[in-house]
């Protein structure tokens, strides 16, 4: 044998060419997919119709009572049987839901009593009042004793302000029905969460099952679960309740999750050391120790079940919800604005309350505790004091029981005039504004859209999903993709995903751009905050009708809806991005000569992209879920699909094209978090 | 204080992290560095035997990522070993169950934390009382106990601050108060002092000797400074890569380290400090020197709390033992010597 060197010698390894762009494997395939789509697109038309339209026969169909039937018609049946037939021995299903509404309501009455009708005796109109409900001054004095409790007088104020400005726009008893089903609604979607969120992080179990049911909770678009809700629970504010608190649930269930996982090790080991039993360590150590990431979950739940209010309305809610679709409903706009700003009003009371319980330290020490109790508990014993006063008040001077009408003001015909002047002053500027874009940008992006085969679609998606996050989320992609193919929804999704997109295009051209402006400087920043903040703060049926009122039905209506409502997270994700930039990177960037622009450009935005692009999958999110509530605005889209099946009490027809919504939301939520995941990894910012 | 008796036994204890490392270690008893690298496994303890002394303060020292940290927290169960007893007063750790390990831990030992894991909702004397109040003890007998530890770490006026009120080194004052509340009989400590300042951990080590002192635990002391190491401890364990590689008092491991890595370590220890004089000290001779000793030292006394008595004699010193009997001699050059070596 020669000493021929093997090519296993390392000195004889050839040094590894750098591959031009077009050379890489993975463009090289993108290339050819992309050649090939749309090859099929154009030319395949007359030999594979079926790629063109999903044909029927091919619909996914369930074995139900003998014969194969479609999805939606199945679980329809599914449903009546559970109604009528299923029984669990001692009590049918529907006792059993009945029962779950009798005992929920249980709370909702003495909450309603005691803020909105008074205590009663007898039923209907025959009934006589036995106690009054808290008058409109000790409601606002036990408000601002909880704001100057959380947090400083400032918030007192502010708090107090804006629950004088319910009483005085006359929005006080719809408000204090709203704030009664609330109350009820914050507390179960919190303990349910915890305790699911508990299990979730105790049990491996629990957490796989927990998962994926989340998601679709907080994808699938409310309307299409209010249809069963509706079924299963009866028309009335129960019924609204239980809606909501399914709807504001999810984040509390996830925050509990994470907030426990985020519990020191330490912290734990203690509780071992000290020899803490399993409850002992759930409830005395984890549960305490996370307490302030478990108050923003507080936050995010009395959040979105104010969102609700307005859809919760239309299943037997009263209050401020039911006001503002009224008015929607006679097109008076004045009104609706009037409710609708009554309803961020409470938000923002509610929303600043609870984040200054969050934030809340715990009080400084104190010496010694004062032996009477009044002393002890301070506001307590005022609020306890007010609510007498003005209970026996209120017995012989009206004015400090109910707020008098008398004193009350009203802008609804400012609004309404308002609006009637834009409209005849500047109809044509709008007009032109709104037809140059549906020509230019919003149709033919749909055509286009469309025109896309099934089959092609899946196939890229999947692609997409392969190449971003490995083989299992290709497949899960074009999965979802063949199910919204298979229910006949095709050109419904193809609508909504052009609808959500052309919004989210927009959203972004202008987020990103706000949002890099405002981590630039931070005088912009503190406008640009309370801005964003206020936004996610209005419940989605404001955004609609203001833009209603200009522009009318239609897509292009539905298209502005869903980007005023979408945009906060693009801005808030892109400025946050930027400014927590590591400050030595941007150092080095400045000592090696970076122009401004340049240190935006180079340096900046390109560290700043993986939390970009949670934002963009945020503003996504949000559009989707927008998307549905335009849909009573017109659009031809799943949303409508939604709302048919809602006025129609059609449970399959709409959970059908909820789920479609959800795995929409779905994909793109995995293939974007996928591609931050991997940019992250580049970055190492792992 | 009975010196020799163990109050805790390690008997070769292995923790593998990594999928089949039960398996793995039941093949081969003996796998080495590269044996489990080859196996896919992170060896964080490998086959560690050691004893603590009653009464004794054993410290484990190493660097960051030796095992140290797993090693204590195999002790306590914290973290289960993959093989290998732990033997507390004789009973294997191992073999008790959950129940059992919750007594043993309520009652017969204590932990001290690195963070000081303390509990942001309950006050100083919460947090101290918070063991006997997880024992279901009675908030007026928990809180007069806590009261009492709390005055014994010097915190008394503080009782009802919250921990965000008090400084680091209050802090770990705090932890170490509440460790001490169920009346331990094995103390943990997890590098205590670390998260503090130097000045501070200077002043807390006092504190714990003090403690120490007074209370005669026997202790498991993780650290990662070889000074701290050697000025609190009787005995020390130095661990490399999750093994021990000596185990021996600091002037063991001053005058024969075992491994080049021990004595890398103690190249820069100040041998003064650790040194007693019985072990630089001469045989004495047949005769006492003409003119008599110039006075006497302790064998045990260390070298650099004798070094000002011997400065300016030019005669021996006698070297006597406990019993004062003259056991050697020591000359002023011979304590200069040593001086010099830093």
């Amino acid at each position: 044998m020669t000493d021929i060197p093997t090519s296993t010698d390392p000195s004889l390894k050839e040094e590894p060419v750098p591959r031009r762009f077009f050379q890489r494997p993975l463009v090289m395939i993108w290339c050819a997919a992309l050649a090939a789509a749309v090859t099929f697109a154009t030319f395949a038309e007359p030999y594979a119709p079926w790629a063109f339209k999903y044909p029927r026969a091919w619909r996914l169909e369930l074995y139900f009572d003998g014969k194969f039937i479609e999805l939606k018609n199945w679980i329809s049946k599914v449903v009546d049987w559970l109604i009528s037939d299923a029984s669990f021995g001692l009590f049918t299903f529907t006792e059993l839901t009945r029962g779950v509404s009798w005992i929920m309501e249980r709370p909702y009455i003495l909450a309603k009593s005691l803020l909105s009708t008074g205590f009663l005796e007898g039923q209907g109109s025959a009934a006589i009042q036995i106690l009054p409900p808290l008058s409109w001054i000790a409601v606002i004095v036990i408000i601002v004793a909880m704001a100057r409790f959380a947090r400083d007088r400032k918030l007192a104020a502010l708090v107090g302000a804006c629950f004088l400005y319910l009483a005085l726009f006359n929005q006080w008893s719809s408000a204090m029905v709203t704030l009664s089903s609330i109350v009820i609604a914050v507390p179960f979607g919190v303990a349910g969460g915890l305790l699911i969120g508990i299990a979730a992080h105790r049990s491996r179990i629990v957490k796989m099952i927990v998962s994926p049911v989340l998601d679709l909770m907080q994808t699938v678009p409310v309307f299409a679960y209010l249809v069963p809700i509706l079924v299963l629970f009866g028309f009335g504010p129960v019924s609204a309740i239980i809606a909501t608190i399914i709807y504001a649930m999810p984040p509390m269930v996830r925050i509990t999750m994470l907030a426990l996982k985020q519990v020191p090790g330490e912290i734990i080991d203690l509780g071992n050391m000290v020899g803490c039993t399993r409850r002992q360590m759930t409830w005395r150590v984890m549960v305490p120790s996370a307490m302030s990431s478990l108050m923003i979950g507080v936050n995010q739940v009395i959040m979105l079940s104010l969102n609700m209010v307005i859809i919760a309305s239309m299943i037997g809610a009263g209050g401020l919800g039911y006001d503002v679709l009224a008015s929607l409903r006679r097109l008076d706009i004045g009104a609706g604005i009037e409710a609708g700003v009554g309803i961020v009003v409470l938000a923002i009371a509610l929303d600043r309350l609870s984040q200054a319980f969050a934030s809340r330290e715990p009080s400084e020490h104190r010496e010694e505790r004062p032996s009477a109790l009044w002393r002890r508990f301070p506001y307590t014993a005022v609020c306890l004091a007010v609510v007498l006063a003005t209970g026996i008040l209120g017995l012989f001077w009206g004015w400090a029981q109910a707020w008098p009408a008398a004193w009350s003001i009203t802008t609804g015909d400012f609004w309404s005039e308002l609006v009637k002047y834009i409209n005849i002053n500047f109809f044509d500027e709008l007009e032109t504004f709104k037809n140059a874009l549906l020509l230019n940008v919003l149709i033919p992006f749909k055509r286009f859209l469309i025109a896309i085969p099934w089959p092609v679609a899946m196939a890229l998606l999947g692609l997409a999903g392969y190449s971003l996050g490995g083989w299992r989320l290709g497949v899960l992609c074009a999965l979802l993709c063949l199910f919204v193919a298979s229910v006949g929804l095709w050109s419904k999704a193809m609508v909504t995903v052009y609808l959500c997109g052309i919004s989210v295009m927009f959203a972004c051209l202008i987020g990103i751009p706000v949002g890099i402006a405002a981590a630039e400087r931070e005088r912009v920043w503190r406008v640009v905050r309370v801005v964003i903040d206020t936004l996610q703060t209005l419940p989605s049926f404001v955004y609609l009708m203001p833009v209603v009122m200009l522009f009318r039905v239609g897509d292009f209506t539905a298209m502005i809806a869903v980007v005023a409502y979408a945009l906060a997270p693009a801005v808030r994700y892109t400025a946050h991005g930027i400014r927590q930039v590591d400050p030595q990177l941007l150092e080095a960037g400045v000592v090696s000569g970076c122009t401004p622009g340049q240190l935006l450009r180079k340096i900046k935005l390109k560290l700043a992209l993986p939390e970009i692009m949670l934002g963009i999958n945020q503003t996504i999110m949000l559009a989707l879920s927008m998307l549905v509530i335009t849909a009573l605005v017109g659009t031809r889209e799943l949303g409508q699909e939604v709302y048919i099946a809602l006025t129609k009490a059609d449970i399959g027809r709409g959970l059908v094209a909820g789920f479609c919504v959800a795995f929409i939301a779905i994909i793109a939520d995995r293939l974007i978090t996928a591609g931050a995941q991997r940019a992250r990894a580049r970055l190492g910012l792992q | 204080m009975a010196e020799n008796e163990a109050k805790l036994v390690c008997k070769s204890v292995w923790k593998l992290f990594g999928p089949g490392a039960e398996a793995a270690l039941a093949n081969n008893r003996g796998m080495s560095m590269s044996d489990l690298q080859s196996a896919g496994l992170i060896g964080a303890v490998r086959d560690v035997s050691l004893e603590v002394s009653d009464g004794e303060i054993f410290v484990i020292m190493g660097l960051s990522g030796s095992g140290k940290s797993t090693l204590v927290r195999c002790m306590s169960r914290l973290i289960e070993p993959t093989a290998g007893e732990i033997l507390f007063e004789g009973t294997d750790l191992l073999k008790a169950s959950a129940a059992e390990m919750i007594e043993i831990r309520r009652h017969r030992m204590g932990m001290v934390f690195q963070h000081f894991a303390l509990l942001p909702h309950l006050t100083v004397l919460g947090n101290v009382a918070f063991p006997l109040e997880v024992q279901g003890i009675a908030r007026g007998e928990r809180e007069r106990r806590a009261r009492e530890i709390v005055e014994l770490v010097g915190l008394q006026g503080r009782e009802n601050y919250y921990p965000r009120e008090l400084s680091g080194g209050q802090q770990q004052r705090v932890g170490i108060a509440r460790s001490l509340a169920v009346e331990p009989e094995l103390w943990f400590l997890d590098e205590p002092f670390s998260a503090l300042d130097p000045l501070i951990r200077r002043e807390m080590q006092d504190e714990f000797l003090r403690l120490q002192k007074l209370l005669q635990k026997s202790i498991v002391f993780i650290t990662h400074d070889f000074d701290e190491a050697i000025r609190l401890a009787d005995r020390i364990a130095i661990m490399k890569d999750g093994a021990v590689d000596q185990v021996g008092t600091p002037e063991d491991l001053v005058i024969r380290p075992a491994t080049d890595y021990v004595a890398e370590f103690t190249r820069d220890v100040s041998r003064a400090k650790v040194l007693s004089v019985r072990a630089i000290m001469a045989p004495p001779p047949k005769r006492p020197p003409r003119g008599g000793y110039a006075g006497e030292v302790p064998a045990s006394a260390k070298i650099s709390d004798i070094a000002n008595d011997l400065n300016g004699a030019d005669r021996a010193f006698a070297v006597t033992d406990a019993t004062g009997k003259t056991v050697g001699q020591l000359t002023r050059d011979d304590v200069i010597a040593i001086l010099m070596q830093g």
